[in-house]
């Protein structure tokens, strides 16, 4: 490959063609700040942050869109240069609100950091017309906030395929929103919070519903509590522990302490999950519909039903582990504990902003209560805990209580993308040995079940699930079973987990909270979602065996197509030209 | 085929037969959007929503357009545009006042239409007759050397039409 010898800030730097200047700077240990910029995704120079200045050129170019030639000769931090940074931030700031202090991302903001960094202590005089904030679904916008980076347009139309937000008017009055000035409610948004990641300001935030959670824990009620397997490895970020410490054992003390009545475990649902969604696999081969898509991630069960309504059928009918958990929590533990249902009241916690959505889907009730009452996400809980005075680090681990409070290692894996496929292959092999054959061993791939070679596949983010949806609508799918989640890499990095201000590091973290997933499978004493004790006395005792019908009416649903909304419509081809 | 949508069935394949027109062309939004607001007068919602929908883009690319340029527009017009010259010739020679006398007769503000669908008031940049300030236009026609006094006749001749 051809290289280009560059010299930036007396240092010269040999790079490849095609380099931006920004990346060259990087190599050789020179950070050129930035707030649109997300690698190979977001490089469109908007923000005007990372100028630089290139000797014989009279403007300064943004160095994100600006590749490297011969002989460059640039200064990233002259005087000029820093002037000009300066001076770009107070534009932004002097049409932006004044009020980190109450700000969602107050301390996590990249717009703050960088106006404290750059030591901007006064601007111009703030000027600018207040627009409503969006408050019609679980994700909020607030637009007076928003730098128009694109940084979450970018997301929702690259990463999620979903683009339900834009660019609308112009100039000054240029606003990020769904189409027509419209709410999130309004339209296709799958709530899967990918754009709240990648906000680098406070402009796009969940509902915060953690005063109705105070509100429980003040109460007479019987607040139970389930956390979700991700949130374990990514919770300890916000109390500044390094990224994939698992902190379970003391985020149950937390928990504990808070006042909840019971702290039980989502992974036991997960477990649940698998022993249903495993026998409806073995049930619907050479009967129904396949491929058989997993229905756990909310995002993804909208999606389907938004944008391929055809398909629904192909959902698995198995209610999420949360939903199957709040369910049980009314009617199984009431028996249990001898508490009337009356008064249990069931909070989630959730790596996931598209959670809050599923808790308050209307058919979510089949105990004759709510399923799930309230769901916070990971930062929630944290700000929760720090309400409360917990100092995590230096809690002691405790245990779930019993009995919804015990998984297998196969659960914990429903955190990151591929462990439901895991989980349910571990389970339908060791618990059915006769009927269930593995073929193939490389990155499992392939099963017999029943003789019939069932073809088996992995899915995150929802450009591929869009992809997958596709090939099944054109009769391309080759897979029987498919495990699809919303976000890249499934829940680990969720739209409700910590955000990660720096979007360079965000891949790095998502990594390790993943192994951190991993090593709590290699370290559970239990293998199988069917050897977990637990389960098995769910069973006996209760919902009678898998499939059986008090579990079709407590735990398994009916995705249904919805009539399509023509003005919700945001179907489209990738090709974003048009012509079809 | 596109599937569904509010509206009625004879804008539908007025709509469809424009994309058709249009369609596997690059680019193709915008000459699309320019000819069904020739055929419609302005943009609705679901007029976009169809457009969208038919070109298999997302809502949110056809509305971004759509408020981009100010040659769309998503407001119905009303059967009379009037256009008030607000060119500095215009101006100096009463516009501003010629617009509050619109206003009054009319009920509405600047860039509104009237309830009747029959009067949109609008402003426009100069229309080169500046000898003739301050000038109106009502679709074609148009008016010079208006007073204020004449207004109220001259929305009345339109009313009858």
């Amino acid at each position: 490959m051809s290289t280009v010898t560059v010299t930036i800030n007396g240092q010269t730097v040999d790079v490849p063609v095609n380099t931006t200047v920004l990346e060259a700077a990087k190599q050789i240990g020179i950070d050129i700040p930035k707030l649109c910029h997300l690698k190979d995704l977001n490089e469109i120079g908007a923000c005007r942050i990372c100028v630089v200045e290139v000797e014989g050129r009279r403007n300064l170019p943004a160095s994100c869109v600006l590749p490297v030639e011969e002989g460059m000769v640039v200064k990233t931090h002259s005087k000029r240069v820093l002037e000009a940074r300066r001076m770009n931030v107070q534009l932004m700031l002097s049409v932006h609100p004044q009020d980190c202090l109450k700000c969602v991302r107050n301390q996590n903001c990249q717009l703050q950091a960088l106006t404290h960094d750059l030591g901007v202590r006064e601007g111009f005089p703030v000027d600018y017309d207040p627009t409503p904030l969006d408050q019609g679904a679980v994700i909020h916008r607030d637009p007076n906030k928003c730098i128009l980076c694109r940084r979450c347009v970018t997301t929702c139309e690259q990463v999620q395929g979903v683009t339900i937000l834009g660019a609308l008017e112009r100039g000054i009055e240029t606003v990020i929103s769904p189409a027509w000035h419209g709410s999130l409610g309004d339209v296709s948004c799958t709530f899967c919070g990918q754009c709240v990641q990648a906000c680098p300001v406070g402009a796009i935030y969940e509902r915060n519903d953690t005063q109705i959670v105070w509100d429980m824990l003040n109460s007479e009620d019987y607040v139970v509590v389930q956390v979700a397997p991700a949130v374990r490895t990514a919770l300890g970020e916000e109390f500044g522990l390094p990224a994939g410490t698992d902190v379970t054992g003391k985020m149950v003390t937390a928990l504990r302490r808070l006042g909840f009545n019971k702290v039980f475990d989502t992974n036991f649902t997960a477990d649940v999950t698998i022993m249903e969604e495993g026998h409806e696999l073995l049930d619907r081969i050479g009967k129904q519909e396949l491929p058989l898509l997993t229905s756990c991630s909310p995002g993804w069960i909208r999606f389907v039903e938004e944008q391929y309504p055809q398909l629904t059928k192909h959902l698995s009918t198995c209610k999420s582990p949360q939903q199957m958990f709040g369910a049980l929590a009314k009617t199984y533990l009431a028996k249990e504990e001898k508490v009337d249902p009356k008064v249990i009241k069931t909070v989630s916690i959730m790596p996931c902003t598209a959670k809050k959505y599923e808790a308050e889907r209307p058919e979510m009730k089949d105990s004759g209560f709510r399923d799930v009452d309230a769901v916070l996400t990971t930062r929630e809980l944290a700000l929760l805990m720090k309400q409360a005075g917990v100092q995590l680090d230096r809690l002691p681990e405790e245990e779930y209580d019993a009995p919804m409070g015990m998984s297998s290692g196969a659960a914990v894996l429903f955190g990151q993308s591929g462990g439901v496929m895991e989980a349910a292959l571990r389970t339908l092999l060791a618990a059915y040995p006769e009927r269930v054959k593995l073929v193939q061993n490389d990155g499992v791939s392939q099963v017999l079940i029943d003789g019939e070679q069932v073809e088996v596949k992995v899915v995150s983010g929802l450009s591929q699930a869009r992809q997958v949806l596709e090939d099944i609508a054109n009769g391309k799918n080759t897979a029987q079973f498919i495990e699809i989640m919303a976000c890249p890499g499934g829940c680990i990095n969720g739209g409700g987990q910590p955000t990660v201000m720096d979007p360079e590091l965000r891949q790095d973290v998502i990594a390790k909270r993943r192994s951190a997933i991993k090593d709590l499978d290699k370290a559970a004493a239990i293998a199988g979602s069917h050897e977990n004790p637990a389960v098995q006395r769910l069973y006996e005792t209760f919902l009678d065996h898998p499939l059986s019908s008090k579990s079709h009416h407590l735990l398994h649903t009916q995705y249904k197509p919805k009539v399509q909304d023509p003005v919700k419509n945001s179907h489209y081809d990738h090709t974003g030209t048009g012509a079809n | 085929m596109c599937q569904s949508s509010v509206l009625n069935t004879d804008s539908l394949s007025k709509i469809d037969a424009i994309v058709e027109k249009y369609r596997g062309a690059p680019g193709a939004l915008i000459p699309v959007l320019h000819a069904v607001q020739a055929e419609f007068g302005y943009l609705s919602q679901d007029v976009q929503a169809r457009v969208a929908e038919c070109l298999n883009i997302p809502a949110v690319k056809v509305s971004g357009v759509v408020s981009f340029y100010h040659f769309f527009t998503d407001k119905a017009k009303g059967r009379f545009e009037v256009g008030i010259c607000m060119g500095t010739a215009c101006y100096v020679r009463g516009a501003a006042e010629i617009v509050r006398e619109f206003e009054k007769h009319l009920g509405i503000k600047m860039g509104e239409t009237t309830k009747d669908q029959k009067f949109t008031l609008s402003s426009t940049r100069c229309i080169g007759a500046c000898g003739l300030a301050p000038v109106v236009t009502v679709n074609d026609d148009v008016y010079g050397k208006l007073t204020v006094d004449k207004v109220k006749d001259l929305v009345q001749s339109y009313r009858e039409k």
